[in-house]
């Protein structure tokens, strides 16, 4: 699917929206993860607003194509992508984190619309993903499945568990993301507990691999149009991002992981991202 | 339930295969009659016997190797597509090693994902404590949205099974090794998921039981009719949850003595089940737990083990006696106890 000059346009357009939502949620909320939610706003566009055959008016329809946000934290950049997408109404997202609400900071597929699956615990979010597609081929369906990991989550052995499977049921109806921004709560994942080589790890595990720049929609498309062509194995697309891409305080600092913003930060937030876009 | 007919096994098999043969055999029966049946294990096919069921249905099976988290997470998977997994391995790894994926995969988002534990409790006695498993009634119990069931024997698993293909929601059901003795003559003595089944009536006391106690109850309650006059009754307290609190207050109200007996650690089982119960209900009553006693069970044989931890015919016996011989202050006037 390439893009057109119009689609660039517009999911950048989007991708600033869903980076002033962010902030504002982050407020609301009195605290999110946001420096990783703002790492997969690229991804997450593209796939809401490019790739994916939904319904928002139908979120339980039986042929969509299904999403697992492995990296659960990332719900405060989810429920705006949501909003955003029409599942709900964004200002229920004043009520983020408070009580009775819905939206936690992992979202609750059965509270949230458009929330396939509950995630949250890191390294559970590719098994599912895999149990999925099995699933649709078993049915002879033809909607896809797409999971988002996060790097730091790839430390986890179940994660190489369903690495595994997936190669050896040849599992080629699912588009894996790796949002590689290269940073966990603790430090730099090299830091923590290294990755590296990931690449090779990956292809160890029988998977193909392809690197992108995740905050470019033109790589992300050509990544996705590959994964989704290769029949043999499955494709890991290993988005290289920046943790709080768009605020220049947060970009690449770790202790914005977690986080809450006042006004003042709040306004500086806008005004940085604002910048990144010409606005 | 859709009514399923045509089983291939019968009440021969019953006598002569094992509980996990049952269970294997019932599920190939189930997978033709629905389609979105599918099974999995973890290189146990073969020990859980629902590899039966893979070789008749090898598009709806899948063994993910020695990767149980992986298992439950596939199976929560294949759930939220619309089917109905099977999931078969050793108790000990679903519910420890797994615990998370079955609590917040499955139990969480409240799917349709049928576990067939095997080797529970100390069923696979002389493996040791890696492979016995005497926590898991406390562990799945705690666990919103689960149903916990403990069939008797091979026919009851077999009901079980099929009773859970239609029952919406995670169900876990515990069986052993597969050498225990069959119980029931028949399937057609009313088995319901959460409803206790009296397999014996009485008045002077009631054994409540789960798993492969409830024989050894009823052939304990025979001997004690015979040399002690005593009239026992056995309640076959096959789903722990939902617990039938009915059965159960009744059997306080009318033999006011209590022995739960169950291959399990003495906490968080069945015996904690049916203590809350009583103690919620503000009435009086004397009362045992019977079980693995809070500690790692030995190793042997099951039916040494049975008899060490008097799960047993005679131990039972022995424990009854015991109950019935303390002081206890009888009330006849239960209206005004509150």
């Amino acid at each position: 699917m390439p893009l057109s000059e119009q689609d660039l346009q517009d999911l950048k357009e989007k991708a600033w929206q869903i980076r002033r939502d962010i902030i504002d949620t982050t407020v609301w909320a009195g605290g999110a993860h946001i420096g990783g939610a703002l790492s997969m706003v690229e991804i997450m566009t593209i796939l809401y607003f490019k790739y994916l055959n939904i319904d928002p008016n139908r979120p339980d329809w039986e042929d969509r194509d299904r999403v697992v946000l492995s990296k659960g934290h990332g719900g405060v950049g989810y429920a705006p992508v949501l909003a955003n997408r029409g599942y709900f109404e964004k200002n229920e997202l004043k009520e983020f984190n408070h009580f009775k609400s819905p939206f936690g900071m992992h979202l609750d597929g059965n509270k949230v619309k458009g929330v396939d699956v509950s995630t949250g615990s890191l390294g559970h979010g590719l098994s599912i993903a895999v149990g999925l597609a099995l699933g649709a081929r078993v049915q002879q369906k033809t909607w896809k499945t797409y999971c988002i990991l996060g790097d730091g989550e790839c430390n986890e052995g179940s994660v190489w568990e369903a690495a595994m499977a997936a190669a050896h049921f040849k599992v080629t109806n699912l588009t894996t993301f790796v949002d590689r921004n290269k940073l966990m709560i603790d430090g730099p994942t090299e830091k923590v507990m290294a990755l590296e080589p990931f690449a090779d790890k990956w292809k160890a595990f029988g998977w193909i691999v392809r690197e992108c720049d995740g905050h470019s929609f033109e790589e992300l498309s050509a990544a996705i149009d590959y994964a989704q062509a290769e029949k043999n194995a499955p494709v890991v697309i290993i988005a290289h991002t920046v943790k709080g891409k768009g605020v220049d305080f947060m970009e690449n600092e770790v202790k914005w992981h977690y986080g809450s913003i006042d006004s003042v930060l709040a306004d500086r937030a806008r005004k940085s991202v604002d910048a990144m876009y010409g606005k | 339930m859709a009514e399923v007919t045509g089983t291939t096994w019968t009440v021969y098999d019953a006598n002569t295969l094992t509980q996990a043969e049952i269970y294997g055999q019932v599920l190939c029966d189930l997978g033709t009659i629905y389609p979105k049946i599918v099974g999995l294990s973890a290189d146990l096919a073969k020990s859980t016997k629902i590899g039966l069921f893979g070789d008749k249905f090898p598009e709806r099976f899948f063994n993910v190797g020695i990767a149980e988290q992986n298992m439950f997470g596939i199976a929560a998977g294949l759930a939220k597509s619309g089917l109905i997994p099977f999931v078969s391995t050793m108790a000990a790894f679903t519910t420890m090693r797994s615990a998370e994926q079955v609590r917040t995969d499955i139990c969480y988002q409240k799917l349709n994902v049928k576990i067939i534990a095997t080797h529970a409790g100390t069923s696979f006695g002389a493996a040791g404590t890696t492979h016995h498993c005497t926590e898991d009634i406390a562990i799945t119990r705690s666990f919103a949205n689960m149903t916990v069931i403990v069939p008797a024997d091979g026919i009851e698993t077999a009901n079980a099974v099929k009773a859970c293909v239609d029952y919406p929601g995670p169900v876990y059901i515990r069986i052993g090794r597969g050498f225990e003795p069959p119980f029931y003559k028949d399937e057609n003595y009313g088995f319901k998921i959460g409803k206790a089944c009296e397999v014996c009536p009485g008045t002077d006391i009631t054994l409540i039981c789960c798993g492969i106690t409830v024989l050894q109850a009823a052939e304990a309650a025979k001997i004690l009719q015979r040399e002690d006059g005593l009239s026992v009754r056995v309640l076959n307290m096959h789903t722990i949850k939902p617990i039938d609190e009915g059965a159960i207050l009744k059997a306080v109200k009318e033999t006011r003595r209590i022995i739960t007996f169950e291959d399990h650690n003495i906490h968080g089982g069945l015996g904690s089940a049916v203590a809350d119960v009583i103690a919620a209900s503000g009435k009086g009553c004397a009362f045992e737990k019977v079980g693995i006693p809070d500690c790692y069970a030995e190793v042997g044989y099951p039916e040494d083990l049975y008899s060490h931890y008097k799960l047993d015919t005679n131990g039972i016996i022995e424990k009854v006696r015991q109950v019935m011989g303390k002081e206890f202050e009888e009330d006849e006037s239960w209206e005004d106890e509150v």
